[in-house]
């Protein structure tokens, strides 16, 4: 997606540029010290450091953010937020940030987006987590045959361990399916 | 002793080893565990992705549940991220009164309401805090002696609320793990990232970061976790097999239990070794 287009998507999107102006003022006394990136254990991984990212966010250049997967890799380990000589709650709005890119639907963050959604949705239906019917959902969504193979070796553990438990999915409305709706009349 | 008892989703699943060996040891510990009635998953990794308010209605309603059951007990929660979001909640409700009022807003949708009145803890935090070290060790009788142990804690018991550890240079396991009469190993990654879910759609992190963990367990027999993801990402990303336990079943094992009856033929890794070695 070209960057033009992130802005131009959340320009149309009063709501979600909302939740972005939230997330920017939990760190806007951020004072570039870099001891975030200094500190992430996934930054090897990450095409941008979390202090420039955190940069972007506060000159406003948010297309930059949601071109980077910096934060889709934090794995809340809480170490930056813990050390912030700022105090600020940096994995907070990292995971706030991940709420704007599943919520714009970003190409290149469709697979966790899928993950998680058919998450939540497994506990909307069942209360709790039962991963066989997730990971189907989940590989039913994604629609490509490669990504059930990543899983397989690691599934084949543990149904051998007796840990995953096939059963028929249930009809019905879902256990937690009020408090779902009731939580969205809330936010919107 | 007595707590409210959150198992979490986890424990009902992929770390069924750990709700088997923690119900165990707590009873060889003479505490009872009252499990939270019609408990629902807490949200996970996923909630604070996809919606604010349901991160914090999901570990609420738990929260309520518990606080209709008995309002004189601590919630003991084994899982480090369940117990981390239900402690999130516990503690913004009683700052943020807007928040209280919207989450409850939500639960009496099921006639429930949530006021932040129980405490939510950690399982490390009740054994290193509430358990006596002389009645494991006169339990154990030295049972462990000459075993070397790497303690590992993960992130989210530690971090962000530092309540009853180091968050850098975690030591509340040395104690009881030394109190068995084993030897602590000392390194550095004790409060080190696992990738926790991300490894779930991003496996090269996993392997990477549970790499350098477990490099530097070399010289341990087994290394001992008190976190399902911790556990799970260990046991699918080391490089070489070593012995990958819950706290709970290494002092269960320690204090006599059978290694039945804390889910040893549970785990993932293959803990014969260890079982050989400290001549179970």
């Amino acid at each position: 997606m070209a960057l033009s287009d992130i802005s131009e998507k959340l320009a149309a999107l009063p709501e979600i540029s909302h939740r972005v102006d939230q997330i920017k003022h939990l760190v806007d006394a951020c004072i570039q010290c870099g001891t975030c990136s200094a500190s992430c254990p996934n930054l090897d991984f990450m095409d941008m450091t979390p202090r420039r990212m955190w940069r972007y966010l506060l000159a406003g250049r948010v297309e930059k953010v949601f071109a980077s997967q910096t934060f889709t890799l934090c794995s809340s380990c809480y170490v930056c937020t813990l050390r912030c000589p700022r105090g600020l709650p940096l994995t907070e709005a990292m995971a706030g940030l991940k709420q704007v890119a599943f919520a714009l639907k970003l190409e290149q963050f469709r697979r966790s987006r899928l993950f998680y959604a058919a998450f939540m949705e497994n506990i909307r239906q069942y209360g709790r987590v039962r991963e066989m019917e997730m990971m189907t959902r989940y590989f039913l969504a994604v629609k490509n045959p490669l990504v059930p193979l990543g899983y397989a070796s690691m599934g084949a553990r543990l149904l051998k361990k007796n840990k995953l438990h096939p059963r028929l999915p249930s009809r019905g409305s879902g256990k937690l399916a009020h408090l779902f709706e009731q939580a969205h009349r809330q936010e919107h | 002793m007595e707590y409210l008892y959150y198992p979490g989703c986890s424990l009902e699943g992929t770390a069924l080893e750990y709700d088997m060996s923690t119900r165990a040891l707590f009873e060889a510990l003479g505490c009872t565990l009252t499990q939270i009635t019609d408990w629902t998953c807490c949200g996970a990794t996923a909630a604070h992705a996809m919606d604010a308010l349901l991160a914090h209605v999901l570990p609420a309603r738990n929260l309520a549940l518990a606080e209709k059951m008995d309002l004189s007990l601590d919630i003991l929660v084994p899982c480090s991220a369940c117990y981390l979001n239900l402690k999130t909640v516990r503690q913004a409700v009683e700052t943020d009164p807007d928040l209280l009022d919207r989450i409850n807003q939500v639960l009496s949708e099921e006639n429930l309401a949530v006021t932040g009145s129980l405490k939510v803890r950690h399982l490390l935090d009740v054994l290193c805090r509430d358990v006596d070290m002389a009645d494991i060790a006169q339990a154990s009788d030295n049972s462990m002696g000459g075993l070397v142990v790497a303690p590992y804690y993960g992130c989210q018991c530690l971090r962000p609320f530092t309540e009853f550890d180091d968050p850098e240079q975690p030591r509340s396991m040395d104690a009881m793990i030394q109190a068995t009469g084993a030897r602590v190993l000392k390194w550095d990654m004790g409060g080190a990232c696992c990738g926790a879910s991300s490894p779930a759609t991003n496996p090269e992190t996993g392997r990477v970061l549970v790499g350098r963990i477990v490099e530097q367990a070399a010289e341990a027999q087994a290394i001992v976790t008190v976190c399902p993801m911790c556990q799970m990402n260990l046991e699918r990303f080391q490089p070489d097999p070593i012995p990958v336990l819950y706290l709970p079943q290494f002092l269960g094992l320690a204090m006599g239990l059978s290694p039945a009856s804390v889910g040893c033929g549970l785990n993932l890794s293959d803990i014969r070794p260890f079982l050989t070695r400290a001549a179970l």
